[in-house]
């Protein structure tokens, strides 16, 4: 059963509805979100769920919107006409209209048509068809003239049969109606005569049509309040044949609404049109339901401060001006059956169980925002981008940047990469990248020059490339000693071999402070460590913390001694960062990468002995930072966790342990670092205690409350 | 609402029995559950999980393995050497067979479900025809060495594989001898075990064979060549199970530390079309042994030792929020096996071999809200009754003066009479039980404790007057023609004058006692019926349902009640509706016929119908208003739904007089405490 459910308002912004309504209300790429013209200057983006407005455009005062907005589904930009002539693209990020990319035409348009799949289409005023592309490579380019004079189009709409654009428009001239269809497969425009039947005498109001197999199925609604039907062949049977073919349009539905008013009528599905108007001559206008296979209504709902007679009707909603307010209907309709209409089948689910939310595929939904965020190249880009897919549609895009790969320039290839990663996502986005990035991985084993770094860069950092989709890319930036490639791995693959993980670790620590510094690395990670003020603090802070614990079970009193012989070095150690915060960012992405310890281990022991220590000082820098504060956390964005550090200490000891004792500069290091975690575990073990007798003192408390086998107790209900 | 004493009862030390295995039938939806104690549940899982029927256990009959077969025939065999065909509308076993191998270990039906298989100690496959009446023998297979633990037939129905103590045969059903005998690896991480079971098996129809074994392996065999493709090591200890689903692309297996393992087949490269075995996810959702999986199109489901069903759905496979989306864990039985008689203040508890009869204390202290009051008077224990025989107790009630108790196994029913002298309590056997009172699946006393309503298992209500230590056979309301399906559910109403039973699918049949006749039929609804009582004075009938919905019906005006329509009309709140254990037990106000109480295992409710109805905006689980709220706010937010979550899991309440509650809770942590201790396994530094 159709049904209509509660209507609810876009009115965030007031709409300069002339008196002739809106322009019109469009569908765009995103769902849920609809661009609306008002007939004055001014195109809003709606998100209706929301009901909320996203961006809202006018053109200068003086213009005039003389077409509604809609949005190109292949590029995303947004597309509108003033003063008839000029066409203007923009995107979400535009703000001014008048900035924004400009076309003016020779001739006059009459609509721009725009459905997902296939690229805009412009109709003119004359009749004459161009697709958006072509007429942007040549904007005043000749435009032919279709209809004769004295022809006005009344009414257009564009389709998708069987994945071939047709568009079809209904011309008026003397009160004789003409329709005509064009396809583009095949480039044909065909012209039909309607024959209105008796009632010549009524003029039509308001056009809808709908696909039905092999025809278009045209609704007209006459002054007399009926609706007809017309069907128009899509192929024409003959089209050699020179005399225009007639088509009979024959009654549909009898008198629903009264005429002489401003009625809109639109198709919602086989069965159901909606029909927008007064039902009876006085009364006030109602939108209704009416199911034409059973030539009943199905709901009506009255609108009593008016309409503008216009009606669009998109996915599940209708939208309509109610007075000055543009009023979304949500809509719902079910299969029509007999049982249906008679009111036997069982209504739905109930409602407790809600049909709502779907879960989430996090394989499409990882990094969306993407997207928007890459679509920094230019307009001319995003021009040229979709002439190419309109010219070869079979091959896939994947395969043609693929074969790209193979032969061109670095440069070009750059550019053919971001132009493919700016369009729509398919389902294996992440295969494809992966297939795109072997395929470059391959040429670069082949030709030793070609190192295409910016497309890499630009793959990892689509979110979706793993190390087992792209196995050879470390390896490739290991070689080069690309260490602004190796960071972004690490901090994007989940999955690096930890043989790959410590060769990244050795070439981080032995490389040329003076080569780091040219190199452009991801500081994000590491924050101002040069914080002087904060050392002498901390050390107060230490002598505090140790009250906990006898200071004579201490048996480090001779290595509290050899400490204090030079004090000098120890706190020049803990309170300069031992490397420079390049190094330091690049050490952190390591830090921060998975590993497994088994594994890690026997790769840890080929680094050289200076630089595990210079590594461990380091760390034990990091370390003495996050006990700084009472969350045990270093500052800055995405810092390595104290955990992390921990671990990496652990593990750098256990790998490494003969070695560094052996080494005359590391053992002031270890001495320090001993005494410190010697420290800590008696704060620990102290606050081990009190955490016991907390625990206890809640256990008394609940077995108090439940361990009673019986107990009588008083309950209050409220 | 007002305040309640509450007496708090956890003495009731019910352990359920651990689950042997689980059978999933994907034509009704339904699940078999048979546990160590012989036990056999139903599970309608389209009916929000509800257990719907039960047979109860016999000590001889340890159930090992569970079948559907053709026409939705439930099959079981087990150690005592007998295959048991079950009749699932009169609550009964058809028949028995022994098969003559010794304990039986493993069944399975073929994939037409026309012939069923066991695997025996002696080492026999031996193969039945089953036959719309019965079962008969046609063959043995070739006998194998050991004891057969586990079968597997290829979707084709042409060959079986049958796992054994070190090794697995693949038999050709046609001609009953061993094709191909692939031997197992008892090496277990490195160390060479004594023996290594395959503990379940699964034939694909690629002719891959699954097993599962002792040393912790899942491997996949290769039938046609008789050798091993690839080992996965899950487990320190036993791969107890495996499950495989109807599309061949994913598997369960359960391990013995309580951990189970989800196997997909994921395809290797996005651009092959070669597919490969790939363990996804383990969840640890028992801390025991997990004796048995079962692999529904849309869940994983579990159980083992711990006595939990567990029910976790696979999220790519559910697209719509409701009840299937969420992880269901089902522990106690949506059955009552608690009675109370009020006068007394007595509870009667059911266990499978015993009956415990308690006197609640009594406090002559008040207090306020929250506190436990000292107790002038503990709880008694009264009496243990025990059962003779190996049958489990089916059902059992107390009688409301506390004077009778009745009971009944699958075989005996059983009436006593209780004499109170001062503090001595003295029992007193009704002995000649009439033949047809052989068994009952429901008991129930009016509440003058003059009549006893029993229904049998062959669907007829047999109504006795209780004269002084001797009863009187009255009445027998015979099954509606041509039904046999038993009345699990009985409801009388105070004044004595009505009887409502329902059984698992048709609707509440309501009889007059008076008249002896059938007075009316509650129309059929599509969930099952989980609790039913009358109301007192109006005679109002309310039904509880698994589906959470509760209809009012009046039995003299023979319609739903204005109250009924309300709620039906506007709906009920929606967290109502996802609660996800079913209420049990319906009982009244004596004072104020507009109370109605309810409970299921996590919250109890009081619906006063005399308030408005709570909508979805409003709360519906009420926290405890601060003291200094004004009046009026209270008023505003009141609703008819009084409901408390503080006791749980409760296995009983009902209200003995106007301002005392009894509640039996059973606390998940003593359960766990009678079980035996879990695999230990090493944790960090430990």
């Amino acid at each position: 059963m159709a049904a209509l459910e509660e209507e609810f308002t876009l009115s965030a912004v007031p709409l300069g509805a002339g008196p002739d309504g809106l322009l019109g209300v469009e569908q765009c790429d995103k769902t849920d979100q609809f661009l609306i013209t008002d007939s004055g200057r001014t195109v809003i983006l709606y998100k209706v769920s929301d009901q909320k407005p996203l961006g809202s455009w006018s053109v200068k005062q003086g213009q005039v919107i003389t077409c509604p907005a809609v949005c190109n589904f292949q590029t995303g930009e947004y597309i509108v006409v003033h003063d008839s002539k000029v066409l203007r693209l923009w995107t979400n990020e535009d703000v001014n209209l008048d900035k924004v990319f400009k076309a003016t035409l020779s001739a006059e348009v009459y609509r721009i048509h725009s459905i997902p799949g296939t690229e805009p289409l412009v109709l003119f005023k004359e009749g004459a068809v161009r697709g958006l592309e072509a007429l942007l490579a040549e904007p005043q380019q000749k435009i032919e003239t279709v209809i004769s004079d004295e022809e006005v189009i009344k009414w257009t709409k564009f389709f998708m049969v069987f994945r071939h654009p047709a568009l079809i428009f209904i011309t008026e001239k003397h009160g004789n109606y003409f329709a005509y269809v064009q396809k583009f497969n095949s480039s044909v425009l065909s012209k039909y005569t309607l024959l209105l039947g008796q009632e010549e005498k009524f003029v039509i109001q308001s056009f809808t049509a709908s696909l039905d197999r092999k025809f278009i199925s045209l609704l007209s609604l006459s002054s007399d309040g009926c609706i007809y039907e017309t069907l128009i062949p899509i192929h024409p049977s003959d089209p050699e044949k020179n005399q225009q073919p007639r088509v009979v349009r024959s009654l549909l539905l009898k008198t629903v609404v009264s005429g002489n008013a401003r009625n809109a009528l639109s198709v919602l599905d086989q069965d159901h049109v909606a029909v927008l108007g007064p039902p009876l001559p006085a009364s006030k206008e109602c939108l209704s339901i009416w199911n034409t296979k059973f030539q009943t209504l199905q709901v009506s709902k009255e609108l009593p401060q008016g309409t503008s007679g216009q009606l669009w009707y998109y996915g599940e909603h209708l939208f309509m001006l109610h007075g000055k307010i543009l009023t979304v209907i949500p809509y719902k309709c079910e299969m029509s059956s007999l049982a249906g209409a008679l009111g036997k089948l069982k209504h739905g689910q109930d409602s407790g169980t809600q049909t709502m939310p779907h879960f989430v595929n996090w394989e499409t939904s990882q990094g969306y925002g993407l997207g928007s965020k890459d679509s920094e190249p230019s307009k001319r880009i995003l021009r040229r981008r979709t002439i190419e897919p309109s010219v070869q549609p079979e091959v896939p895009a994947s395969q043609q940047l693929l074969s790209t790969i193979k032969e061109d320039s670095e440069k070009h290839i750059e550019i053919e990469l971001r132009k493919f990663l700016a369009t729509k996502r398919a389902p294996d986005f992440h295969t494809v990248i992966g297939d795109i990035a072997i395929g470059l991985l391959g040429r670069c084993k082949t030709e030793p020059s070609f190192y295409p770094r910016n497309s890499l860069m630009q793959l990892i950092q689509m979110h979706v490339l793993s190390y087992s989709l792209c196995p050879g890319l470390m390896e490739v930036a290991l070689e080069k000693t690309d260490v602004q490639m190796l960071q972004l791995c690490l901090q994007q693959f989940p999955d690096i071999p930890e043989a790959v993980t410590c060769a990244c670790l050795k070439m981080f620590l032995s490389i040329g402070d003076d080569n780091l510094q040219e190199i452009d690395v991801n500081m994000e990670s590491v924050s101002d460590y040069s914080d002087a003020v904060q050392d002498e603090k901390m050390e107060e802070q230490m002598g505090i913390l140790q009250n906990g614990f006898n200071p004579e079970e201490d048996n480090c009193d001779n290595c509290d001694k050899e400490l204090s012989k030079k004090p000098q070095k120890t706190i020049e150690e803990t309170t300069s960062c031992p490397v420079i915060p390049k190094r330091a960012a690049l050490l952190n992405a390591v830090l921060h990468s998975a590993y497994s310890e088994s594994f890690l281990l026997p790769h840890l022991k080929d680094i050289p002995a200076q630089h595990i220590t210079l590594f461990l000082q380091y760390l034990y820098f990091l370390y003495l930072k996050c006990n700084e504060n009472a969350t045990m956390t270093l500052p800055g964005i995405h810092p390595p966790t104290l955990n992390q550090i921990m671990d990496w200490i652990c593990l750098l000891l256990d790998a490494n342990f003969t070695v560094v004792v052996m080494i005359p500069e590391a053992k002031s290091l270890l001495l320090s670092l001993y005494k410190f975690v010697k420290s800590q575990i008696c704060i620990c073990s102290e606050l081990n205690k009190i955490e016991v007798s907390f625990r206890e003192l809640k256990k008394l408390n609940q077995e108090k409350n439940n361990r009673e086998l019986y107990s009588i107790e008083v309950l209050e209900l409220f | 609402m007002g305040e309640f004493k509450v007496h708090r009862v956890r003495f009731f030390n019910y352990v359920p029995s651990g689950i042997r295995c689980v059978a999933y039938n994907n034509q009704s939806n339904r699940l078999a559950v048979s546990r160590t104690d012989g036990t056999v549940e139903i599970y309608n899982l389209s009916a929000n999980y509800f257990q719907e029927k039960f047979f109860p256990g016999h000590e001889s009959r340890a159930t090992e393995a569970l079948c559907w077969a053709k026409g939705q025939r439930l099959f079981s065999a087990g150690l005592n050497g007998e295959i048991i065909e079950y009749d699932l509308q009169a609550l009964d076993i058809k028949y028995s067979v022994d098969a003559f191998g010794g304990p039986i270990w493993s069944i399975a039906a073929n994939p037409s479900g026309s012939q069923l298989l066991v695997g025996c100690e002696d080492g026999s496959v031996k193969l039945f025809q089953i036959n719309p009446d019965k079962i008969q023998f046609e063959r043995n297979f070739d006998r194998q060495k050991s004891r057969i633990l586990s079968l597997s037939w290829h979707p084709s129905g042409t060959h079986i594989a049958a796992g054994s103590i070190d090794y697995i045969s693949v038999f050709d059903v046609k001609s009953g001898s061993a094709v191909h005998k692939m031997l197992v690896d008892r090496q277990y991480m490195g160390v060479s075990k004594r023996k290594c079971i395959i503990w379940g098996v699964a034939f694909l129809s690629d002719g891959t064979v699954i097993s599962v074994d002792s040393a912790g392996k899942v491997q996949f065999w290769d039938s046609a060549t008789g050798t091993l493709v690839k080992t996965h090591l899950v487990a320190n200890a036993d791969v107890q199970s495996i499950a495989v689903s109807d599309q061949e692309d994913s598997f369960v297996v359960g391990t013995a530390e309580g951990t189970i393992f989800h196997f997909q087949l994921v395809s290797v490269t996005s651009t092959s079309s070669e597919k490969q075995w790939v363990r996804t996810k383990p969840f640890q959702h028992h801390t025991h042994d997990v004796r048995t999986v079962a692999h529904s199109p849309t869940a994983l489901i579990s159980g083992g030792t711990d006595t939990h069903l567990v029910i976790r759905p696979l999220m790519e496979k559910v697209e719509v929020k409701n009840y299937d989306a969420a992880l269901r864990k089902i522990t106690f039985p949506h059955r009552r096996l608690i009675s109370c008689s009020k006068k007394r203040q007595l509870l009667l508890f059911q266990f499978s071999h015993h009956l415990d009869l308690w006197r609640l204390g009594s406090t002559v202290a008040t207090g306020k809200h929250g506190d436990t009051l000292p107790l002038s008077k503990d709880a008694d224990h009264l009496l243990q009754l025990k059962t003779k025989g190996p049958e489990n107790i089916i059902c059992s009630c107390v009688s409301p003066c506390g004077s009778w108790i009745a009971y009944s196994t699958a075989s005996q029913f059983f009436l006593r009479r209780l004499n109170y002298e001062h503090d001595n309590l003295s029992l007193q056997r009704v002995s000649k039980m009439p033949a047809f009172l052989r068994s009952a699946v429901q008991i129930m006393f009016s509440e003058d404790s003059t009549k006893l309503f029993v229904a049998s298992n062959q669907g007829s209500l047999h109504i006795l007057r209780l004269l002084e230590g001797s009863f009187k056979h009255l009445h027998t309301f015979q099954a509606q023609s041509g039904t046999v399906e038993s009345m699990c559910l009985l409801a009388i109403s105070p004044d004595g004058n009505w009887l409502a039973a329902s059984g698992t699918s048709a609707g509440v049949h309501v009889y007059s006692v008076k008249r002896l006749k059938l007075h009316c039929t509650v129309p059929a609804y599509n969930f099952p019926v989980t609790a039913l009582a009358i109301a007192p004075k109006t005679n109002n009938l309310v039904i509880a349902h698994s589906d959470q919905q509760i209809f009012e019906y009046s039995i003299p005006d023979k319609q739903y009640t204005e109250w009924s329509r309300a709620i039906q009309k506007q709906g009920f709140h929606h967290h109502w509706l996802q609660r996800d254990t079913p209420i049990t037990h319906i009982g009244f106000h004596p004072k104020r016929p507009a109370h109605i109480l309810l409970h299921d295992a996590y919250m109890f409710c009081i619906i006063d119908k005399s308030l408005p109805l709570p909508n979805d905006k409003t709360l519906l689980y009420n926290p405890l208003p601060p003291t200094n709220e004004s009046d009026v706010i209270r008023r505003r937010t009141a609703h008819a739904f009084k409901i408390s979550k503080k006791y749980k899991p409760l296995l009983f309440m009902d209200l003995l007089d106007e301002r005392t509650l009894v509640a039996v809770e059973r606390p998940l942590d003593d359960i766990i405490a009678q079980l035996p201790p879990p695999i230990k396994k090493k944790k960090f530094g430990t």
